[in-house]
């Protein structure tokens, strides 16, 4: 996997519950971590669109779509536990 | 809605579900814009219950419903729907929705979630559509992945709020639903039972290999509901709860008319046949005639025109059909005509619940006005014992409320002895008219006796009777009393021929003493009339006898006179002048 890969991100928010305010600030402080430059972030607040997160059956929030690079990743939760992510993320040999 | 009948429970509104027997158990319903917990374990039926609850509220109440399904896709569960007689499809779509909500199962979790998303999404769709009724079938599933008992109890209470903000009647299902008050604190959403405003445990055990069924209500808040356990069955039509008639349900309608037993000398004895809508039993051991009896009067009521159903569950239909024949019973023209409607149950397997909903369904199917289960005591098949009973006098209470009426067999145990005992299922004192056949061996033969033991609100003969059995079909025969002693068959025969002999002696010897007497009598008139002949001829005689004796004095006097006069020698008499 080359290194210049932009990462693709689209987090599913429910406005700033607790949850969702934690998962936005851990994955935050991940891609500064370990895709520092090469990430991008898109947040869909389900209260105020609940269409797309209808259109995109998003039943659980906080959920992370890690849409690029290939494949798709799901994630739920507030991303508290960062080996676990980046394990899903395909980032763990990169970080080693 | 039902709940109307029940003054207590118009304070609390109520969904009603459509489901066979539970709207009259929990009195109308489930609780109207509240939630209902629906536990069991696997293939309890939850899905059934719950998709049954939403399907009917569209169909027959105009609720708009949401079927969020977390653990099957919903793809599935409509095609599992499709297996009902539902009519899913012909459903309006914009009134029912589905929505999938299986956890992906490449689906990671890092961390807490909450259900928001889920929500915020729902809300929207059930204000579009307008719906009055959600179903959340497995949350169980969702559950399981929160990772602690206070986010699981946090993600509840949200979902509790929400449903009351958006003033939903919701059904909840969830998987285990341990009945025992000790399981429950060990649960990890057993709080939820303490939440809902309605609770019902579904159980599916086996009893001797038998599937059996039960649902409870455990709890009702502002209700009054059946506390018990009753047994349910998934047919055709999807839930059907056996309810036992409650407590100021209307009684049924009694009549007074009467139905033949399709034998002449039975109806007689019965004081004009059975009642309508009534149930009889006609107990007996094997070989007694109890199928002829009943074909007997399967074939009255063909005869009259009402539809009826013939369940057996010995032999098939065809089978049935040509024994009958065989004395004189002709069931075939009707079953063609489409009166009547032969059913073997001998293939149905499950429990007596099944059983029932079976013929229930059935009958209902045919519209019988009569029908024959022979024998009932089938229903007591081995993983039955318990329920059987039950199911019986679920049986007689729907055949009377339906004013069907109803003839069962019913089989006697051989071991149970020559005696008149009860049936295995206790029916003797449900039934309105029992009939008992028995064998009498005598003489070396084996005959068969018919008595009635009772018959509910008419005088019946205390006779007991020999049923005969020929090609011209099934008659009664008095049977001789000799001596104390009850005499049938041959022996009836015998008798019966002595008798008619020891009469027809007597008669000729009757005939020939009046002969006698006869000729004797003329015999003495004759001598009578000739005596008084007699006595005539001597009365004649004696008169003329008389008078010669006169007219000789006369002469002889006038002789003297003339003979002094020619004399002349004596002066003349003083007095001739």
């Amino acid at each position: 996997m080359s290194r210049r890969v932009t990462f693709k991100f689209r987090l599913y928010v429910a406005a700033d519950t607790i949850n969702s305010a934690q998962a936005l600030a851990n994955l935050h402080a991940l891609c500064r971590a370990y895709l520092a430059g090469r990430h991008e972030i898109e947040v869909v607040d389900v209260f105020r669109d609940p269409q797309r997160a209808l259109a995109e059956s998003i039943r659980m929030t906080p959920t992370l779509v890690k849409l690029a690079p290939a494949p798709v990743r799901t994630i739920v939760g507030t991303l508290s536990e960062t080996q676990r992510v980046l394990q899903a993320l395909g980032l763990t040999t990169d970080a080693a | 809605m039902k709940s109307r009948r029940c003054p207590a429970n118009t304070a609390l509104r109520k969904a009603p579900t459509g489901i066979a027997g539970f709207d009259e158990i929990s009195g109308g319903g489930l609780p109207h814009g509240r939630t209902t917990l629906v536990m069991g374990g696997p293939g309890s039926g939850k899905t059934v219950f719950s998709l049954q609850f939403l399907i009917n509220g569209v169909r027959d109440y105009g609720d708009p419903g949401i079927f969020v399904a977390f653990e099957e896709t919903s793809k599935r569960i409509q095609a599992n729907a499709g297996g009902f007689n539902w009519q899913l499809a012909q459903l309006p779509r914009k009134k029912l929705l589905f929505v999938d909500a299986q956890p992906k199962p490449d689906l990671v979790q890092s961390g807490d979630f909450d259900l928001c998303g889920m929500l915020a999404t729902l809300a929207v769709q059930s204000t579009e559509m307008k719906a009055r009724r959600i179903v959340f079938d497995a949350l169980d599933i969702v559950l399981a992945l929160l990772p602690d008992l206070a986010a699981r109890r946090r993600e509840i209470y949200r979902l509790q709020e929400w449903l009351l903000a958006q003033e939903l009647t919701c059904v909840i299902s969830l998987k285990g639903g341990m009945d025992e008050p000790s399981s429950i604190t060990q649960q990890p959403y057993g709080f939820m039972q303490f939440m809902v405003d309605c609770s019902v445990i579904l159980n599916h055990s086996v009893v001797l290999g038998v599937s059996q069924r039960n649902l409870r209500v455990q709890k009702y808040r502002g209700s009054s509901f059946d506390e018990n356990e009753l047994p349910f069955v998934i047919g055709g039509s999807g839930f059907d709860v056996a309810v036992v008639r409650l407590l100021g349900r209307a009684d049924v309608e009694v009549t007074n008319e009467r139905v033949t037993s399709g034998i002449n000398r039975l109806d007689t004895m019965l004081g004009g046949g059975y009642y309508r809508a009534a149930c009889v039993l006609i107990t007996g051991f094997p070989g007694t005639a109890k199928t002829t009896l009943s074909g007997a009067f399967a074939q009255a009521a063909c005869r009259r025109g009402e539809r009826t159903m013939f369940i057996s569950f010995d032999s098939d239909g065809t089978e049935v059909i040509r024994n009958l024949a065989s004395v004189g019973i002709r069931l075939d023209r009707y079953v063609k005509s489409g009166v009547l409607r032969m059913v073997s149950a001998r293939t149905i397997t499950g429990s007596a619940e099944m059983y029932l909903a079976r013929i229930k369904a059935l009958a209902q199917a045919h519209r019988a006005l009569c029908l024959v289960i022979d024998p009932v005591s089938a229903l007591s098949k081995s993983g039955n014992e318990l329920t059987a009973h039950g199911v019986a006098e679920r049986l007689i209470d729907w055949s009377k409320a339906d004013r069907i009426t109803l003839v069962c067999t019913s089989l006697l145990d051989e071991i149970a002895g020559e005696t008149e005992g009860d049936t295995p299922l206790h029916l003797s004192n449900l039934a309105d008219t029992w009939i008992h056949l028995n064998h009498l061996v005598q003489a070396g033969e084996r005959n068969r006796g018919m008595s009635i033991i009772k018959s509910r609100g008419s005088a019946h003969s205390n006779q007991v009777r020999e049923l005969i059995l020929s090609d011209a079909g099934v008659t009664l025969a008095d049977i001789f009393t000799a001596g104390g002693e009850v005499l049938m068959g041959t022996m009836r025969w015998e008798k019966e021929s002595a008798e008619r002999v020891a009469s027809e002696v007597a008669e000729v010897a009757g005939k020939l003493k009046r002969v006698t007497l006869d000729a004797q009598q003329a015999e003495l008139e004759v001598r009578l009339k000739a005596v008084q002949t007699e006595l005539i001829a001597k009365q004649v005689e004696k008169t003329l006898l008389a008078r010669t004796t006169a007219s000789r004095k006369a002469e002889i006097v006038r002789g003297r006179a003339r003979m002094r006069e020619l004399r002349g020698g004596d002066a003349a008499a003083p007095k001739r002048k």
